[in-house]
């Protein structure tokens, strides 16, 4: 982190440590008063939250480090969005495209969310079609949107057949081949991922960034 | 339905299935391995109807439950009507915390709960500070539309002398009126499912079967999170609101553990059902699961163990690491369902503390066939009834929806073949 001054050093510490009073504060004064570049400012944000989730493949965090830190962004993001002047082009690269939604049938979504962020923050582009997708929704989303990665998401033990119909679907209209298939939910395991003919399943939502990572071929 | 007079034959048999639960919680090996059976919507499989008539036909459902009973011969079983049958109860107070059939759902859909922030964070304040004013005023209106005019309800607290005369003016409000109207029809439809409920449960221990669980209750996190502050509300109330928390939670328990008492006692059945959610590995660290979730609910159970209830948490999802510190519990005196947690090392860490039950994976349930079935039964026989645990076999919570019929009779004839 030598590349960072002290200041710097500190938010990313306070985001990091879960100092959620003083991270926005500092970050503010840094936007509104200082006039620091907000993408600089973002920028230290997903290096601490990149903290954030190694602690949390080390079991030193869990879900709620992960939902408040998910919390931190957004108020920081409403913050520095605005300022930011970014000519076109200019977007940062981003690893690659997920579209990520729960199956038809079922109505949870706080994995998913979580999933979303986490991938978000790790550099993809996420696109979530939100809870009971249809089958039909998601081969129209995956037409127009071209996604690397489709997540499929489930809490009910109904989302097993829902999978398997929509992956069923993807193989049926020919595009199974231009995209992975990762499902994931408080039931899932390999029977279910060898039952549903997904590529792959991930417990938590560091192992679905990982899965996406390794098959975009950036280090997981 | 009629109640039939129990026969001297149908009482040897419900007294030998209680018998082997009993035995099971005082960590004393029975005659053979017990089999519980727990069903929601499979039983809409099983009989061949909708979800949604399930949750509304009363005669049907007990019909259903019955016969499925009878075949499989558990040695305790849920109250399968009253666990089913509330279609018509939600529909009477406006239930919005839910959708269900023909109310959000398909009708060949089992109903699902919403996460919502049903109370704010900036209201904890009044909760704590008068929690009936809260229901009366916020939370019930909130969830149940039927309930929509208790807005009005004159605030109790403070009211004296002819202040407590003037103070009912608001019960004259017509909006007031409507609404109390709604939740008298309500709770005539609550009386009618309880009726049936009831009936079903005195039938189905009168032809010689114990229920498993007489009343059910929450955890005090568990309770505040899932049905007050909703899940992520919960987990940053965690960073942000930790001592309103903490009291929150406190009170919540003085009242889970009253309410809990007199419904069993009025039960006439001492094991209490209390689906854990919270509890699991991954949701939270070791020490804020000792902060904040573990201390409240062992005290509910100790305070319920000596009102001589039995507790049945059913610790939902994996949680093999909580195993050392839920062990901190009188021997004897609990049944630990589990879901996705280890059996075998539950059995290891618990076995002389808790009687087990569980935990065939609905993953095997409903995609695997009667040989896997028969297998993972197998596995629980080998590696924890013969080596002394005090096991009911069930499935990890409850029959899955999807599970074929022979699966669920590879259940129960696999414990026979392999457990007596």
């Amino acid at each position: 982190m030598s590349d960072t001054n002290q200041q710097e050093q500190q938010l990313i510490e306070w985001l990091a440590d879960m100092n959620e009073d003083e991270a926005f504060a500092l970050a503010k004064k840094m936007l509104l008063e200082e006039g620091v570049d907000p993408l600089r400012v973002m920028d230290l944000c997903r290096r601490a939250m990149d903290i954030v989730g190694k602690r949390f493949e080390e079991g030193e965090y869990f879900l709620p480090e992960l939902v408040l830190a998910g919390e931190m962004l957004e108020n920081i993001s409403a913050v520095a969005k605005p300022l930011i002047k970014q000519a076109p082009g200019e977007a940062p690269k981003k690893l690659g495209r997920v579209l990520i939604g729960t199956v038809h049938g079922d109505l949870h979504d706080i994995g998913k969310n979580i999933v979303s962020f986490m991938l978000d923050i790790n550099g993809f582009e996420v696109k979530d079609i939100g809870v009971d997708a249809p089958v039909q929704t998601f081969i129209d989303e995956i037409n127009a949107w071209q996604p690397d990665v489709v997540g499929l998401s489930g809490f009910l033990t109904l989302a097993f057949d829902s999978m398997k119909e929509t992956i069923a679907a993807f193989d049926q209209a020919g595009m199974r081949a231009r995209f992975k298939v990762m499902i994931g939910g408080g039931q899932i395991d390999e029977q279910v991922r060898n039952y549903t003919g997904a590529d792959a399943f991930g417990v938590n939502a560091v192992e679905a960034v990982n899965l996406c990572k390794r098959w975009m071929g950036a280090t997981a | 339905m009629n109640i039939p007079e129990q026969t001297a034959e149908a009482k040897l048999a419900y007294d030998a299935r209680w018998q082997r639960i009993m035995d099971c919680v005082a960590l004393k090996q029975p005659d053979r391995m017990p089999v519980s059976f727990y069903a929601t919507f499979w039983l809409a499989k099983y009989g061949g109807i909708s979800c949604k008539e399930l949750m509304y036909d009363y005669e049907k459902t007990k019909e259903i439950a019955e016969r499925a009973v009878l075949e499989f011969e558990p040695d305790a079983c849920l109250s399968l009507v009253g666990a089913n049958t509330m279609g018509r109860i939600f529909e009477a107070v406006d239930y919005k915390q839910l959708k269900w059939p023909g109310h959000g759902v398909g009708d060949n859909q089992p109903y699902q709960y919403l996460d919502r922030e049903y109370m704010k964070p900036e209201e904890f304040s009044d909760f704590l500070r008068d929690p009936t004013g809260f229901y009366l005023h916020t939370y019930l209106p909130r969830i149940f539309g039927a309930f929509e005019g208790f807005e009005n309800f004159p605030t109790l607290p403070g009211m004296f002398y002819f202040r407590a005369i003037t103070g009912l003016r608001p019960l004259a409000n017509p909006e007031f009126r409507k609404a109390l109207q709604r939740v008298l029809d309500a709770a005539d439809e609550v009386d009618r499912y309880m009726t049936h409920a009831a009936q079903w449960n005195k039938r189905i221990n009168a032809l010689g079967f114990p229920l498993i669980n007489g009343s059910a209750s929450g955890a005090p996190y568990d309770v505040i999170a899932d049905y007050f502050r909703g899940a992520t509300g919960m987990m940053k109330d965690l960073f942000r609101n930790k001592d309103k928390l903490l009291e929150s939670i406190d009170m919540m328990r003085q009242h889970l553990v009253k309410m809990t008492i007199a419904n069993a006692k009025a039960s006439g059945n001492p094991i209490v059902f209390i689906p854990i959610h919270w509890a699991p590995d991954a949701f939270m660290s070791p020490k804020q699961f000792e902060t904040f979730w573990w201390p409240s609910f062992r005290q509910m159970m100790i305070e319920l163990i000596d009102a001589d209830l039995i507790p049945m948490p059913l610790w939902e999802s994996d949680c093999t690491k909580r195993l050392e510190v839920i062990k901190d519990i009188p021997p004897g005196k609990c049944i630990y369902w589990f879901e996705r947690t280890d059996m075998v090392k539950a059995f290891e860490v618990l076995g002389d503390v808790v009687a087990l039950r569980g935990n065939l994976s609905p993953s095997m349930m409903t995609t695997g066939s009667p040989q896997d079935v028969d297998a993972a039964v197998k596995h629980l026989v080998d590696n924890v009834w013969n080596k002394g645990g005090n096991l009911i076999l069930e499935h990890a919570f409850g029959t899955p929806d999807e599970t074929p019929v022979e699966n669920v009779r590879a259940m129960f004839n696999a414990a026979r073949k392999y457990a007596g």
